[in-house]
């Protein structure tokens, strides 16, 4: 199968990349990051999803089928270029994919979609509406690129169109929005919430996704790997130290004295659970995990050394 | 052996699926558990010396749904009814509440309530719980029933149907009990709602010596024979009604036959 990546310079879609090569399928990807070490048999172009030259790659090689990882976190850009590559980027890609003739996309999309909300289910199924927006606007583009990629399911009733939502991941190195917050040698914590976190190999992020394709899942499926953990937990057994403290006091702390950075509205995504029900996706796939919880945090406090001598 | 030592033994022994950090799929936590059996054993045991009656009604595993009266102005019945199936049971058992929505808000209620398996009540929880073969806890009066006051305590408000038609659809046994002695515990006589508001609880009760703080009254359980209907949970209003009377009159009739008992043994 000939498989174009969106957003190949990205930490999982660079090993989804050498996995699909592995197992014989021809790959290429574009994404305005470089990639200067990608293996040979890896066709690489530099160029930005929203641009013509994108376009003439559809054009010239018709891949037959699309992943599409190019979209970015709340954490990584502020303002309106996030919005614009997420939507304006996520509308392209299934505009090019209906142009020239690709037969399967999958749109990678967060689990952050369904929102922490206190009066909301602890598991979330793949019927929920997103709930919280308000809360975190920063996150409503996502969220709306997500909505937007599952209209392709009618919209577009040629191409088998999957939305993944997949859960937080990490590896090793670790890459992505739970790993940057677990950086630092002291990581935050409300006081009086310890919110249960879900987490994922990046390994088994890619044999979920490689599944996806070889299945030629349809629908939308929210993609989980071991049961969650509360946050305490990841934080201790990834050799951090949890500093709980009040939330109007932490609210004015982040970004400074070494803590990471979040949003003062994302501080919701520290006080309340965002659990995904993936059973879904196991049926649809039969999808197993390698990594059992206790593995993937002993495998990210060994490829992720505490930073500088304790303060 | 002390009695912390045994207590973390009986966490140790409740039948749920705990990963290597001792906490379950919905986040409950072993040592948590433990550590709060620490202080309500202590209630249970010493404070209001509470009697259960009965126990031999409940499954020892599988599905379950308790479900009994309100008795004291705030959660100290379901309080009691969880310590009872954690101190009673062989092997010990985590009786699951349905939690208002206002406790999640709460910084450290929130935490303790998400480690202890006493989540907000939504069907949606129910629902997994029960398929998971949990033995759920539900007081079908609401906050309605915890805000009966001293003079009404025997008494049972009207009871929600959203139970019945869990109970229906998951093919679960409803043991129905009968908690005395909350009222006198927490005399109530008046609910101050304005200012619960202010809170962000749905009222402040208030006592005759004014703090809502529990007085050490004897306390009672009697959990009564399962009740099992048949059904889908899709049938109409006046069915699910008629369900729903039965079990309360069940519980009506622990009350009254406890209440009975109990004036023979306290002579009051």
């Amino acid at each position: 199968m000939r498989v174009l990546i969106l957003g190949i310079a990205g930490g999982i879609a660079r090993k989804l990349a050498t996995r699909l090569l592995d197992a014989g399928h021809e790959v290429m990807g574009l994404d305005v990051r470089p990639w200067s070490s990608a293996p040979q048999g890896i066709e690489f172009h530099r160029v930005d999803v929203r641009k013509r030259a994108a376009e003439d790659i559809f054009r010239r090689r018709r891949p037959q089928a699309v992943v599409h990882m190019a979209t970015i976190t709340a954490l990584t850009m502020r303002g309106g270029e996030r919005g614009r590559i997420n939507l304006d980027g996520t509308k392209a890609v299934f505009d090019h994919c209906r142009d020239y003739g690709v037969k399967q996309v999958l749109f990678v999309g967060r689990h952050t979609f369904y929102g922490a909300a206190p009066d909301s289910p602890l598991y979330h199924n793949e019927d929920e509406p997103p709930r919280a927006l308000e809360k975190v606007p920063e996150l409503a583009d996502l969220v709306a690129a997500d909505l937007y990629a599952a209209t392709a399911l009618w919209r577009m009733p040629d191409i088998t169109a999957a939305v993944l939502r997949v859960c937080y991941t990490l590896g090793a190195p670790g890459t992505g929005t739970l790993a940057g917050f677990l950086r630092g040698r002291r990581v935050p914590q409300v006081l009086g919430y310890d919110p249960l976190f879900q987490v994922m190999q990046e390994e088994d992020v890619v044999t979920a996704i490689h599944l996806a394709l070889e299945k030629r899942v349809r629908g939308i499926f929210n993609v989980a790997g071991p049961p969650p953990v509360p946050f305490s937990i990841i934080i201790r057994e990834t050799g951090r130290t949890p500093v709980p403290l009040p939330e109007f006091l932490l609210a004015r702390l982040l970004g400074r004295a070494g803590f990471p950075r979040l949003s003062r509205g994302a501080l919701s995504h520290i006080k309340y659970p965002i659990v995904v029900d993936a059973q879904r996706f196991r049926e649809a796939t039969g999808f197993r995990y390698a990594f059992d919880e206790g593995r993937i945090l002993r495998t990210f406090r060994e490829s992720a050394p505490l930073p500088g001598p304790e303060l | 052996m002390s009695r912390e030592e045994s207590l973390t033994e009986r966490a140790d022994r409740l039948e749920l699926p705990f990963n290597e950090f001792g906490v379950d799929p919905y986040g409950i936590s072993k040592k948590h558990i433990a550590m709060a059996a620490s202080v309500f054993a202590v209630l249970y045991r010493n404070y209001f010396r509470v009697k259960c009656y009965g126990l031999e009604h409940v499954p020892p595993r599988g599905r379950g749904m308790l479900v009994g009266n309100h008795s004291g102005g705030y959660a100290l019945d379901g309080a009691m009814v969880i310590t009872s199936m954690f101190l009673e049971m062989n092997p010990p058992r985590l009786a699951q509440g349905m939690a208002e929505k206002f406790i999640n808000r709460f910084p450290v209620a929130s935490l303790w309530t998400s480690r202890t398996g006493q989540f907000t009540g939504l069907p949606e929880h129910a629902l997994r719980l029960l398929e998971d073969d949990r033995l759920l806890m539900v007081f079908p009066e609401g906050a309605r029933g915890t805000a009966k006051l001293y003079k009404e305590r025997y008494s049972l408000v009207d009871f929600g149907s959203g139970f019945i038609r869990l109970a229906l659809q998951t093919r679960t046994p409803i043991i129905p009990f009968a908690f005395l002695g909350g009222g006198s515990a927490l005399p109530t006589i008046a609910n101050l709602y304005r200012l619960g508001r202010l809170f962000g609880v749905p009222y402040i009760p208030v006592t005759p010596y004014l703090l809502p703080l529990p007085l050490p009254a004897p306390l009672e359980i009697h959990y009564g024979e399962p009740l099992t209907f048949t059904g889908s949970g899709d049938e109409d209003d006046e069915v699910i009604a008629g369900y729903v009377e039965q079990v309360k009159s069940r519980i009506a009739g622990l009350i009254e036959k406890g209440r009975t008992a109990r004036q023979g043994r306290l002579g009051s």
